[in-house]
This record gives structure tokens, C-alpha cells and sequence, in this order.
């Protein structure tokens, strides 16, 4: 497109969104949180390693573990959501920017709760 | 956008050579970028040899005297020559930095000469480089108070003082500014490093009054949040500053004021 605005227009263009510091703050906390919970969820899979079918579930049912699985699931897809984010942002344009955007939060959203509600439906014996 | 290749238009080819005289010695070869908007060709490298020993020991000393004993036609912004102004910045030996202030000695190998990277070429080795300079006046660089100006100087402690050096040294030379990806990606709405050094210079101000206002203007995922502290900028600094470090403080600003 032939653009001839001034530099300064160009420059202000839309303004300040007035929006960021809570995607990156939240970037920040969620990769401070993932540390200890990615190494639980590694050990308690070594340590699970050979069980069978009723020990395994046995071990999803312990509310403690329940808890700690829903984090591993909904801060570490949150995680990726707002990461993968900041990677559309930098290497596509225009809609298919926000396409890409939409699409990773929803499929984020669905993958979260789908695996949410089974973490639930084994740890309740449902 | 990334763009991972250059335009067709831009696609570099190879120029004249010029040799040194017969007899000479000390022998330097230096390739220059070379372009020019008036004859419709593509950019192509120019070869020069130099003789070192009657050339000056700085990147500049022999660009100026290839201008002035060799090739006329060839173009570059210098004034002060000794890295206050910033207007030699260029990229040479595959490096952004002031040709004022790098030694010819410093290089191994033919010295090989580019504009700054990833900005529209006016001719030769100068950048047009009006969106960076319109960039630093959408960040307004200047002390704003609304408190009655003192009948003397607006007073200060040594130690506020202090906060900020290592800012106000920038001579907005763009070097950081364009060696930095995100800034070649998204340039038209990523501030870059130096318009934020810039942007953090006033915000470490204790004489500004309008910091609220100055966070507000740069909270933006483009204007700020594109720096992946990839710190390109502070590795290429001819001024040795840390406009990464500038950044980090203006992010850690804006948590400061939410929690």
C-alpha cells in the first residue's frame, strides 16, 4: 500500500493499547509456578512407571494429586496459550494474526477443560 | 512481519574494484554497500583498496579517504569524528557501531560495509531513518513538570543524579535500535531499544512529573512488550550502555503500579 502518512502518524499510530504488563506478569508467574510442578509431575511419572491399571488410578485419586494434576494441566496450557501468543504476534500479520491468536486460546480452553473433566471423572471414580 | 529474505529489489550484487596504485604496500581491501536511487540498478558491493600507510587508523579515516582520492560518488553521514554525534553509524564487519570509533586494526580480513540493517536506503551507506526519529518524539523526550518552575535550577540528590547515567550518555546513533529483530519485525509499532532507553531516561527523571502518563503511552504488546531481551542491542552498544536493562526497568515500572 502506497502510505503516505507522516512519520509521526505512523509512529502514534492507534495509540497505546494500555495492555501487556498483565499477559507478561502473568508469563513470569505461571513459569515460576511450573517449575516444582513439571518436576513433581516427572518424578511421580518415573516412580509410576510399570504400575498397573489400579495403582495408577488409585494415584490420580488422591485429592492431593488431583489438585496438583488440574495445575500441571490448566497453568501449564495457560502457559503455552500466552507464550505461543507473543510468537503470532512477532511472525504473522493482519487477520490471519488474530485467527491464530483466537484459534490457540480456544483449542487452550478446550484441551484445558477436557482434561480437567477427566482428571475429575477418574479421581471421583466416575 | 519476519521476513527471513531480502526483497528482489534489494538483492545485493557485485560492483567495481578499485586497486590500489602500483607500488603500494600496506594494503587494505574494504567493500562497501553501494546504491543509489537515481539509476534504477540493484545494490551491488564496491571493492577498495586502501593504502594504510597514508590513511588514518579509524573506519572512518578511510572512508573519507576513499571519498576524497577514489570515488567521489560514494555516500555516508560523519560530523563530529569522534562518537558524540552518531551519525557514522553503519554496520561494519558484520557489526553495528560508529565508523568514528572502530578501528580499522580491529577487523581481520577485507572490511566489509553496510548501512544500518532493515531500514529503507536513501544512497549508499545512509538509512533514512525518520520513523526512528518520529518515534522519539511520540515518547515527548523532555522534562514535563506541572508544579511552578523554581526560580533556579530544579534540585536534585547526587544519588537521583546518578540514576541517570548510563542513560543519558545515548547519542541515538540507532545502532541498537537496528540490530535488533523485533525492531526489523514489527518496527512500525515496536518502539526499539533506543526510544525506550530514551522513554526510561525521563522515567528515571526525579525532576519529571509525568511518569503515570509516560507508562501509560508505552504499556502496549507492540510499543514495549516485543522485546524478548535478546540483547543484541546492548552487545552492539558503541557507547557501551544497556538499553536491555533500560527495558527490564521500564516492565518492572509497570508491575510495580499494579501490585
Amino acid at each position: 500500500m502506497d502510505d503516505r502518512r507522516t512519520p509521526l502518524a505512523r509512529a502514534r499510530g492507534l495509540g497505546s493499547a494500555k495492555d501487556g504488563v498483565g499477559h507478561w506478569w502473568a508469563q513470569r508467574l505461571t513459569a515460576i509456578a511450573l517449575i516444582p510442578l513439571v518436576v513433581w509431575f516427572a518424578v511421580s511419572l518415573v516412580m509410576l512407571s510399570g504400575a498397573d491399571y489400579a495403582t495408577a488410578r488409585a494415584w490420580i485419586g488422591s485429592p492431593l494429586v488431583m489438585v496438583l494434576l488440574i495445575l500441571v494441566i490448566g497453568i501449564g496450557l495457560h502457559h503455552g496459550q500466552l507464550g505461543l501468543q507473543v510468537v503470532l504476534e512477532d511472525y504473522t500479520d493482519g487477520a490471519w494474526r488474530v485467527v491464530w491468536i483466537v484459534l490457540v486460546k480456544f483449542i487452550a480452553a478446550v484441551f484445558g477443560l477436557a482434561a480437567i473433566v477427566a482428571i475429575l471423572r477418574i479421581g471421583f471414580g466416575g | 512481519m519476519a521476513e527471513f529474505t531480502l526483497p528482489a529489489n534489494s538483492k545485493i550484487g557485485v560492483g567495481e574494484t578499485y586497486k590500489a596504485a602500483a607500488g603500494v604496500k600496506n594494503i587494505k581491501t574494504f567493500k562497501v554497500y553501494r546504491w543509489t536511487p537515481d539509476d534504477g540498478q540493484k545494490p551491488k558491493i564496491d571493492t577498495y583498496e586502501v593504502d594504510m600507510d597514508t590513511c588514518g587508523p579509524m573506519i572512518l579515516d578511510a572512508l573519507i579517504k576513499i571519498k576524497n582520492e577514489t570515488d567521489s560518488s560514494l555516500t555516508f553521514r560523519r560530523s563530529c569524528r569522534e562518537g558524540v554525534c552518531g551519525s557514522c553509524a553503519m554496520n561494519i564487519d558484520g557489526t553495528n557501531t560508529l565508523a568514528c570509533t572502530k578501528y580499522i586494526s580491529d577487523v581481520k580480513g577485507d572490511i566489509k560495509i553496510y548501512p544500518l540493517p532493515h531500514m529503507p536506503v536513501v544512497k549508499d551507506l545512509v538509512p533514512d531513518l525518520n520513523v526512528p526519529y518520529a518515534q522519539l518524539a511520540s515518547i515527548e523526550p523532555w522534562l514535563k513538570s506541572a508544579t511552578q518552575p523554581p526560580t533556579r535550577e530544579r534540585l536534585q540528590s547526587p544519588e537521583e543524579r546518578a540514576k541517570l547515567d548510563g542513560l543519558w550518555e545515548c547519542i541515538l546513533c540507532f545502532c541498537c535500535s537496528t540490530s535488533c529483530p523485533s525492531y526489523w519485525w514489527s518496527g512500525d509499532r515496536y518502539l526499539g531499544p533506543a526510544i525506550l532507553l530514551q522513554a526510561y531516561r525521563w522515567l528515571a527523571d526525579s525532576r519529571d512529573e509525568a511518569k503515570g502518563e509516560r507508562l501509560d503511552n508505552l504499556e502496549d504488546p507492540f510499543r514495549l512488550y516485543r522485546c524478548h531481551t535478546i540483547m543484541n542491542c546492548t552487545k552492539t552498544c558503541p557507547k557501551s550502555l544497556n538499553p536491555a536493562k533500560a527495558i527490564a526497568e521500564i516492565k518492572k515500572m509497570l508491575v510495580e503500579r499494579t501490585i
